[in-house]
């Protein structure tokens, strides 16, 4: 199977919108992303069967609203404050770690996190995490590209 | 007394997202001076935005005021609206309801027994340090939440925030034949449930009882859904409509959420523990086995054998589900409608954490004029804060670590909104 994309959060929670708002530019492109809550079992079923996995979501204030943050789940562990909990604590981070715990995540597994100003109620979302949200669906239409291109040595048919 | 040495716990942070709170509980001299159970959530004023909103829309409302029971918000607002407005039920509607509530109770107690309570019986820190020794049931634990996720999603359209749930029915029904699909699925997950009242019985609960007064739901055929008289095990018995004449929320100065107590006597307890000790007769004899496959009996008063009763609770589901799937005879219409009128009405349901009350009162064009919803964890609130006042008696002279641990664990047993916060507690401890 392809790159499998996944965006998480919360449209109605102002910058959590962030993973949503990411799926949704690359949909508008015609590429396939799925959203998600971040509910972490809904999330390991989503990669299952999946090689190679993109999670979006956003992360914690810290005083950098807009920055991106790119984890590689095989080389690190996720820091537990960054990511927001889904429901009962059992979210984005959550997820991953016992997918590792378990040996059963996916072959490639990274992780973008855009940095929140807000998770007010109904509130758009902040200037920095929009275009946070532009540069990263931009990255990750190249990288969709990329993951298409048929191996070297092969004839692309279409 | 000077000499005597003092101690706080202050437990300052519990996370964001369901619930927001803190622990405070001050000791001196090996007596608990005070405990509180901080919630520190901003109010989300659901009651007073729901006035003037039409109850046409009130399903979809309420089903945001919780990710992990939005069916129950849903069935308790539904409901409360069919009572004012006299909107018979049809049998058919009545049975997918209660699969929709087993739905959400085998997602939610799988959640709360594999994923939050049981790594503080076998001495984890997490589900995730679980794992690594012990991947079968971890993983048994996730298939059978996916389980109650895949009933959630049948019926109300997607698992978080369901869509189909209306004032009178649904949106759309399925046929008899789509609701078989669910079958391989129910019927592996009554084994797992199995399972994992076996797996429990293996667990060692810490010595501790209480002399509670059980509140649940008493229906004369059925464990406790959708429908039935308050009771307790002290002799209350009315109907939902009474619930206000017997039952008061408080405010109190440290929380933002209001304190229930029943008036006269004080506080008491709702959720799995209070429904198996009620209606014990009232489960099937696969469940009543699974009870006594796990060592629990009613009437149990040791709080942290609730996760036992969840997964009797998760047996009954299973078994209940199935049933349905059998019965289920397609409603001639999705929905039944009435015409709209001035008038007040009640309703509670049996969430995964307990009893969920609501009232509605309507004006003349269907629109809200007043709202009261009393969740669950508030009622339990006051029942957690006199447990851990007791408890934390029991064991005042043990490292401040394990009083922490304890008091978390004390906690989870009511699977409060907030107990995904209690994993990532601060601590201080003062004086000495």
């Amino acid at each position: 199977m392809a790159l499998r994309i996944i965006g998480c959060g919360n449209a109605d929670r102002g910058d959590d919108a962030a993973g949503l708002l990411v799926v949704r530019r690359l949909r508008a492109l015609g590429l396939e992303a799925i959203e998600q809550t971040g509910e972490g079992v809904a999330l390991m079923e989503s990669w299952s069967g999946c090689a190679d996995v993109v999670l979006v979501d956003a992360t914690a204030p810290a005083g950098s609203p807009g920055r991106i943050r790119i984890w590689n789940a095989h080389a690190e562990t996720l820091p537990k404050d960054a990511l927001p909990r889904s429901t009962h604590g059992f979210g984005v981070r959550e997820a991953v770690e016992l997918a590792r715990s378990m040996n059963c995540l996916p072959r490639s597994l990274w992780i973008y996190g855009i940095e929140a100003r807000q998770f007010s109620f109904s509130a758009p979302c902040s200037e920095e995490v929009e275009r946070a949200v532009s540069s990263v669906a931009e990255t990750l239409r190249k990288l969709v590209r990329k993951s298409l291109q048929p191996p070297p040595g092969r004839i692309a048919t279409r | 007394m000077s000499g005597e040495r003092s101690r706080t716990i202050k437990v300052e942070t519990l996370a964001r997202v369901e619930g927001e709170g803190a622990l405070y509980v001050k000791l001196k001299g090996g007596q608990v001076q005070d405990v509180q159970l901080k919630i520190y959530e901003p109010p989300r004023f659901f009651e007073a935005f729901l006035r003037g909103r039409h109850f046409s829309e009130l399903p979809d409302l309420v089903a945001r005021i919780c990710g992990i029971c939005p069916v129950a918000y849903q069935m308790s607002a539904v409901h409360a609206i069919e009572g004012a407005l006299g909107i018979p039920i049809d049998p058919g509607v009545r049975l997918l309801r209660r699969l929709f509530y087993c739905g959400e109770w085998i997602e939610s107690h799988a959640l709360h027994v594999y994923m939050l309570h049981a790594p503080d019986f076998l001495g984890y820190p997490d589900a995730m340090a679980m794992a690594r020794d012990h991947r079968s049931a971890v993983e048994r634990g996730l298939r059978l939440k996916k389980a109650g996720n895949r009933i959630v999603v049948f019926l109300g359209g997607r698992e978080i925030h369901p869509v189909s749930a209306c004032v009178g029915g649904f949106y759309k029904v399925p046929s008899r034949r789509a609701l078989l699909e669910l079958a391989d699925d129910l019927n592996w997950a009554l084994d797992a449930s199995l399972a994992t009242a076996r797996w429990i019985a293996g667990f060692e609960f810490p010595e501790f009882e209480q002399d509670y007064e059980f509140v649940s739901l008493s229906h004369p055929e059925e464990y406790p859904f959708n429908e039935g008289r308050v009771v307790s095990s002290r002799g209350l018995d009315i109907d939902v409509s009474e619930y206000e004449g017997s039952f008061a929320e408080q405010q109190v100065p440290y929380s933002n959420a209001l304190h229930s107590t029943i008036q006269g006597r004080g506080c008491y307890m709702v959720g799995p523990l209070a429904r198996f000790n009620l209606n014990f007769d009232r489960l099937p004899e696969v469940a009543r086995q699974a009870a006594h496959d796990c060592g629990l009996q009613a009437p149990c008063r040791n709080p942290f054998r609730s996760i036992a009763a969840r997964a009797v609770e998760m047996v009954f589901a299973c078994h209940e589900a199935l049933r349905v799937i059998r019965e289920y005879e397609p409603p001639p219409a999705p929905r039944a409608e009435a015409a709209i009128r001035a008038a007040t009405g009640q309703a509670a349901t049996e969430a995964p954490r307990g009893l969920l009350y609501h009232r509605y009162a309507l004006g003349p064009d269907g629109l809200i004029t007043s709202a009261k919803i009393v969740p669950p964890t508030s009622q339990n609130q006051s029942r957690i804060e006199e447990d851990l006042r007791h408890f934390v008696s029991g064991i005042a002279s043990r490292p401040v670590e394990e009083i922490t641990w304890k008091c978390e664990q004390a906690i989870r047993n009511y699977d409060p909104c907030i107990s995904c916060a209690t994993h990532f507690l601060r601590l201080h401890l003062e004086g000495g």
